[in-house]
């Protein structure tokens, strides 16, 4: 162990932290590998053998566990890991051309660092940001909708030594191993900062609120009524006995809630090997 | 438009800080939770069951029936493990989720837990979205100061403890039995089943493993009840979900809608697809499921409709591809991911794609033959049904499909020497040139 002996001291406070969380301490070994991450800005042999020490396990154990998982990184990282989304949807969309010529711009291949120690290019996987593809991850906040351009004029950035605000994401970002004690469980106080969605996760709501679309009205908040009860009224209401069961839906819901109940049982988006009854009857006008 | 959209999860989320606790509250939050804590737990289950609530991590499996497979409680722990890995590609809707309403699933995890008797619950959320990690944290922190976590929950006696925890990038931690050995501190690797998680699961104990979705689904079940969830959506696909549209769409995004809605309604809806372009092929539910085509635009997205046209609903990820796009470089990609993602615990899967990687290589750079297509086939039948998990035989879906519907587009690779396709052309932005 060369961590010096005040670095020591403090992982180790953190580490029983983040066993305390868990049933059994093993569970505690993702989180830790992040947390070395943090002080030496990847995985070296002091961190699996620290790891090792506080979970009662070999170090041939815990570099198994290491090197399973792409987030670990077995040589010191740059102070921002740029990673471009190259799976098929942003690949298309433009990000292989995105990867290209940052690789070019920086003048180093995938899992490669800068000299001056500021970036580590990367390739990553489907970061499930694709409908605001082509996707580029700093330090795993997301910068979206990126051209080779804006994507070069990050990395200016970055390597200027500017903060940069990711697209959905912190104020800033933060560097590789700030955001690496982030994700051993450790809150920087930044979670109230940016934005609650960009544009595409909202095309929806948006959309439903220019035409007034929305899911059925609820009736009023379920009573709490014993099982036997409830599965007897379900029975009732799906024999057609009343349609009274049905929830209340105020008058105009009928044109604009596109569901069974808001709709001819004909216009239903049954499947094909439905018999196309709806499962419940049309809601009452009023 | 015969469908409509019918948001309830993403309702609110255009409020600027919609990801609040006094966000969530102002809309009717945690009004499940009471209603859910006045009911024996056992009724709570009733109700996720006959709401017909289905899996909306990909498989579809009926959520109140998994519940009710827990043995009887032993008096010793049972557990709550919410999979938030969202890593399947083309998959984009548990993230925003998380990042605009994660009090939704939050109290998804207190109703749930409640319901089957666990009094400590997990997010394992994958390690590559920082700050979707801060606003969960922050979440359990908000929940906790308000009372709704931790001891006696608004009197009631029940007490939970929620712990979000980070992977660190493995997609095969998706996998619900891998992810539980890697939430144990293992490598992520599946397990044999059974026994199935509800019979021995995290730590040996019984246990419940949930996509995000589902677990942000039960508040609205429990409010609403389990007729008005079925109000929405097919017979046997009920209620509501996120489908996702990226790629050559004019709008691509997040439109929550009834199950068995159509990509003809949602691509009206989005705008279609980019301005002077077609659509050519499309997955239902991620690179796992079997690809569509135009052909396909009118088959109703539910479980039954879309598995009887020879795909998977799968996470309802549609990701479009328009006419400019090279089937097979795409196909050689996904697969390059199947490779990379591959735990290499069972042979089909491990050499399989490896050797499927070689062969599109080849066929994409012009030197492939026109046997390779059989090649491709024949790996394929060796992964299908034979692979230890449903990553193997993922894997073959965008192969075997796109062979099926395009096999003319493979062979062009062939008698013209290489692609015939401009990669510039499929980019959105000027200037993209050639990989
Ligand atoms: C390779 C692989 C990756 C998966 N990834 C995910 C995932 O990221 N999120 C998810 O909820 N389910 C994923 N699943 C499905 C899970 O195994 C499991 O079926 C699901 O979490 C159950 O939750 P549900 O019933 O609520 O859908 C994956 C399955 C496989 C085979
Ligand atoms: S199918 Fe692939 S991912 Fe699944 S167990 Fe086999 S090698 Fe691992
Ligand atoms: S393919 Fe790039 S984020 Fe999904």
């Amino acid at each position: 162990m060369s961590f010096s002996a005040e670095a020591g001291q403090r992982l180790a406070a953190d580490a029983q932290q983040i066993i305390a969380r868990y049933p059994v301490p093993r569970s505690a070994l993702l989180p830790m590998l992040h947390l070395v991450q943090s002080e030496e800005g990847f995985v070296s042999a002091d961190g699996v053998e620290f790891c090792a020490e506080q979970l009662d396990l070999t170090a041939a154990e815990v570099a198994a566990v290491a090197t399973f998982y792409s987030q670990y990184k077995r040589h010191p990282n740059g102070t921002y890991t740029v990673g471009v989304c190259t799976n098929t949807l942003c690949a298309v969309m433009g990000g292989d051309a995105i990867f290209e010529e940052l690789s070019e711009h920086l003048g180093v291949g995938h899992d490669q660092t800068t000299e001056d120690g500021a970036i580590t290019l990367e390739r990553v996987e489907c970061n499930a940001g694709c409908d605001y593809a082509p996707v580029v991850m700093v330090n795993w906040e997301f910068f979206d909708n990126q051209t080779p351009t804006t994507a070069k004029d990050l990395v200016d950035e970055l390597r200027a030594g500017r903060d940069v605000a990711p697209s959905r994401g912190a104020a800033k970002v933060c560097s590789f191993k700030e955001v690496s004690r982030v994700l051993a469980g450790f809150p920087d106080g930044r979670a109230n900062e940016g934005v609650q969605a960009g544009g595409p996760t909202l095309e929806g709501t948006l959309l439903a609120r220019r035409n007034n679309w929305t899911a059925p009205a609820m009736a009023a908040p379920v009573p709490a009524v014993p099982a036997e009860q409830v599965a007897a009224e379900t029975t009732a209401a799906s024999a057609g006995a009343s349609g009274s069961d049905a929830p209340s839906v105020p008058a105009g819901t009928r044109e604009r809630a596109g569901t069974v109940a808001g709709k001819p049982a004909g216009e239903a988006t049954h499947g094909s090997q439905d018999n196309g009854s709806a499962t419940t009857p049309p809601p009452k006008e009023g | 438009m015969a469908t409509t959209l019918t948001p309830v999860l993403s309702a609110h989320w255009d409020e600027k800080d919609s990801w609040t606790l006094a966000a969530y509250e102002r809309h009717g939050g945690y009004r499940g939770l009471r209603a859910a804590l006045a009911m024996d737990p056992s009724a709570v289950i009733t109700e996720v069951k006959d709401s017909g609530l289905r899996g909306r991590g990909g498989a579809g499996f009926p959520t109140g029936m998994k519940w009710s497979f827990l043995p009887k409680p032993d008096g010793g722990p049972r557990y709550l493990v919410v999979n938030a890995d969202e890593s399947e590609p083309g998959t984009c809707k548990d993230i925003p989720l998380m990042l605009a309403n994660p009090q939704a699933l939050i109290e998804g995890v207190i109703i749930t837990s409640y319901a089957i008797g666990c009094h400590k619950a997990f997010i394992y959320l994958r390690g590559e979205v920082v700050h979707v990690y801060r606003r969960l944290l922050n979440a359990v922190a908000e929940a906790k100061a308000k009372g709704y976590l931790g001891d006696d929950i608004l009197g009631s006696g029940f007490d939970l403890d929620v712990v979000v925890h980070a992977g660190a990038g493995a997609y095969i931690c998706g996998e619900e039995t891998a992810l539980l050995d890697s939430l144990e501190g293992r490598r992520g690797q599946p397990r044999l089943k059974p026994p199935f998680p509800a019979v021995a699961g995290l730590y040996a104990r019984p246990t419940v493993i949930n996509n995000v979705e589902s677990i942000a689904s039960v508040p609205a079940i429990v409010t609403g009840g389990a007729e008005w969830f079925k109000s929405m959506g097919t017979e046997r696909s009920t209620g509501f979900g996120f489908f996702s549209l990226s790629g050559h769409v004019t709008r691509p995004g997040q439109y929550e809608a009834p199950l068995g809605i159509t990509l003809r309604e949602l691509l009206a809806m989005a705008g279609g697809i980019r301005g002077g372009h077609q659509l050519k092929f499309w997955t239902p539910g991620g690179s796992s499921t079997p690809l569509f085509t135009e052909e396909h635009l009118d088959i109703p997205l539910d479980f039954e409709s879309v598995g009887a046209a020879g795909s998977m609903l799968g996470t309802r990820a549609l990701q479009i591809f328009d006419e400019t796009t090279c089937v097979v470089r795409a196909v050689e990609r996904w697969i390059e991911f199947y490779k990379h993602e591959s735990c290499g615990k069972c042979t089909p899967c491990r050499e399989g794609n490896y050797w499927m990687v070689q062969v599109l290589h080849r066929l994409e750079r012009g030197q492939g033959t026109q046997e390779d297509l059989d090649t491709l086939l024949d790996i394929c039948d060796n992964l299908l049904g034979r692979s230890f998990c449903a990553l193997g035989d993922g894997a073959a879906s965008p192969v075997t499909s796109s062979i099926k519907y395009f096999k003319d587009e493979y062979l062009r690779h062939v008698t013209e020497g290489g692609c015939p396709f401009d990669p510039a052309q499929s980019a959105l932005f000027q200037g993209a040139h050639a990989r």
